[in-house]
């Protein structure tokens, strides 16, 4: 590892969504939630889905977190807008596997020219890993009908 | 240098400390291309190859199980063993080896005291007192408690600036008061505790009183009979020694009546299928094959620290603290959590608009390790209203331009970030 690999996570477009992270807020009383939690970070988001007929129509996030973790949010938001709901599952799953995969595997095609490439570089960092999939986790929870999920 | 020697001035033992760095053999490589520099001792300091040599002669020559074998080599593991316990007597200034009790470290002590507690059984009630700022190891085995004999758990409060101030614990013991659990310092915020005020109160109630000196022991020079606490736990990992032993030091009198935690092997006197009678202290509380490497281990640490002089520790590290904090407030935009006007060897702080996480992965690019999170002590966390710190903790062998390494490697992090 090196500087630059650093720089390769932290490049402008993670930073980007960090601090100034799309879909940011509060929705309608009616959307379903869950929060994710990572105790090792003391990162904390409520991810809420507004659905209708098999599609997610809006998705909102808030709460608190390192860089990776809001920029993997926000990023989250924005992919899976719109989609219906086995579309999502499927870009759900591709992410966290993409994730959890060694640094040298290649990142799949479906999300090499999605912003979440740009945290692939988060698998050079073991203790960051969790991060970037919180949000994952989170509308995952609320996919499968859970309130709450942790990346521990 | 000796403890004895006249007090050295300050540039005489900043001298004297930079020399000892050449002792610790792990501050001598490259992490991620730069040399290591070391700020989290408060988590688990490095060793000297003292502490590392007399393990390996052990686990190479001395070996055997104690206290069982009529033996040589059991003779030798027994006397290293028993040895080692005289050390750390006379190290916290206790008043017999039979006070000395070893554990697994800090969490294990505690533990043990909140299942063998002292006296009449808990009730519906009555009241553990501990603070605002403890370790999660000096919480939740209470509350664990507390759940289970009805107790209620009071919780002492920190003050904004991160200081405890005596009257706020005096004034919350009560006639249902029966244990006050308090740290000497504080891992997360460095705060040393006014205990030479609060003990006394406690126990002039007639209140057992339990001492966290898991961070007390590696900065100052502890001494438990004029503390006059009941109990006092540390660990030897922080204090230069191994992971994986630890002390309880109890006062002898409560230890006789308290009942037996582990049972096992060493712990007895008599064992027949009628009944068992126990062992004597410290004994009675060492049930199986206790981690004798781990206790050479310690009893070398404590040999250095005591050949290095506690109060030059203590001194040293002051002057290395003001220059941290210094430096860092510095920067402008760079917060302290804990401001307490008596603090040990640690720099809790918030950098704005980085989150604690991302500041810890960047400077440990530049073969700095500092800890970042909640420091295990959540509730204080919450009480300052962040998610977690950047710490940076301070032992002896660190030095100025430890902390000039940290502060660069924090303008990088400000520049990606801006």
């Amino acid at each position: 590892m090196s500087v630059s690999d650093l720089q390769a996570l932290y490049r402008d477009q993670v930073l980007k969504h960090a601090k100034d992270p799309y879909n940011f807020g509060k929705l309608e009383a009616d959307a379903v939630c869950a929060d994710g939690n990572n105790p090792l970070c003391g990162d904390k988001l409520r991810v809420c889905v507004q659905q209708s007929n098999g599609a997610l129509d809006d998705i909102r996030f808030e709460g608190s977190g390192c860089a990776i973790s809001m920029a993997s949010a926000s990023m989250m938001t924005e992919l899976l807008k719109g989609l219906d709901t086995e579309s999502s599952r499927k870009l759900i799953g591709a992410v966290i596997d993409m994730l959890k995969s060694n640094i040298d595997t290649e990142i799949p095609e479906s999300l090499s020219d999605t912003p979440i490439a740009a945290l692939g570089a988060a698998r050079q960092y073991p203790s960051r890993i969790k991060c970037a999939t919180l949000a994952w986790r989170a509308i995952e929870a609320v996919l499968d009908g859970q309130q709450q999920t942790t990346t521990e | 240098m000796s403890a004895q020697a006249a007090p050295l001035s300050d540039d005489a033992l900043t001298r004297a400390m930079s020399a000892l760095r050449s002792d610790f053999p792990a501050l001598h490589q490259d992490v991620n291309g730069k040399p290591l520099v070391f700020l989290d001792s408060a988590a688990s300091s490095q060793r000297p190859q003292a502490v590392i040599d007399a393990i390996a002669r052990y686990e190479s020559q001395d070996h055997a199980n104690v206290h069982r074998g009529v033996h040589t080599l059991s003779h030798r593991a027994t006397d290293l063993y028993e040895g080692a316990r005289e050390k750390v007597r006379q190290f916290i200034n206790a008043a017999s080896t039979r006070e000395i009790i070893f554990t697994s470290g800090t969490t294990e002590s505690i533990n043990l005291v909140a299942n063998s507690f002292p006296g009449e059984p808990l009730q519906a009630g009555d009241e553990i007192l501990i603070t605002h700022l403890e370790h999660h190891a000096n919480i939740v085995p209470w509350q664990l408690l507390c759940q289970r004999t009805g107790a209620k758990l009071v919780v002492a409060p920190v003050e904004d600036n991160g200081e405890v101030l005596a009257e706020q614990v005096i004034s919350r013991l009560s006639s249902r008061t029966r244990m006050l659990a308090i740290s000497a310092v504080s891992n997360a915020l460095g705060t040393i505790l006014p205990l030479d005020e609060i003990v006394p109160a406690a126990r002039s109630h007639g209140i057992c009183v339990l001492v966290d000196g898991a961070q007390a022991t590696p900065h100052s020079d502890v001494d438990v009979r004029a503390l006059d606490a009941d109990f006092f736990a540390f660990s030897a990992h922080k204090m230069v020694g191994p992971t994986g032993v630890g002390v309880l030091y109890g006062r002898a009198e409560l230890l006789e009546q308290m009942p037996p935690w582990q049972a096992g092997g060493d712990m007895i006197e008599n064992v027949s299928f009628d009944g068992t009678t126990f062992n004597d202290l410290p004994y009675k509380f060492e049930a199986g094959t206790p981690n004798i490497a781990g206790v050479v281990g310690l009893g070398a640490a404590v040999d250095y620290l005591q050949n290095v002089g506690m109060q030059n520790i203590a001194r040293y590290e002051t002057l290395l603290l003001k220059y941290l904090e210094e430096r860092l407030l510095e920067q402008g935009d760079i917060r302290l959590i804990g401001q307490a006007p008596h603090k040990a060897a640690v720099a809790s702080f918030i950098m704005d608009d980085v989150h604690p996480h991302d500041l810890g992965t960047i400077v440990d690019q530049f073969g700095i390790a500092v800890r970042t999170g909640h420091h295990c002590a959540m509730p204080i966390m919450d009480r300052f209203n962040v998610p977690g710190t950047a710490r940076a903790s301070l032992a002896f062998y660190n030095n100025r331009d430890d902390i000039d390494a940290l502060v660069d490697a924090l303008g990088t992090v400000r520049s990606m970030f801006r």
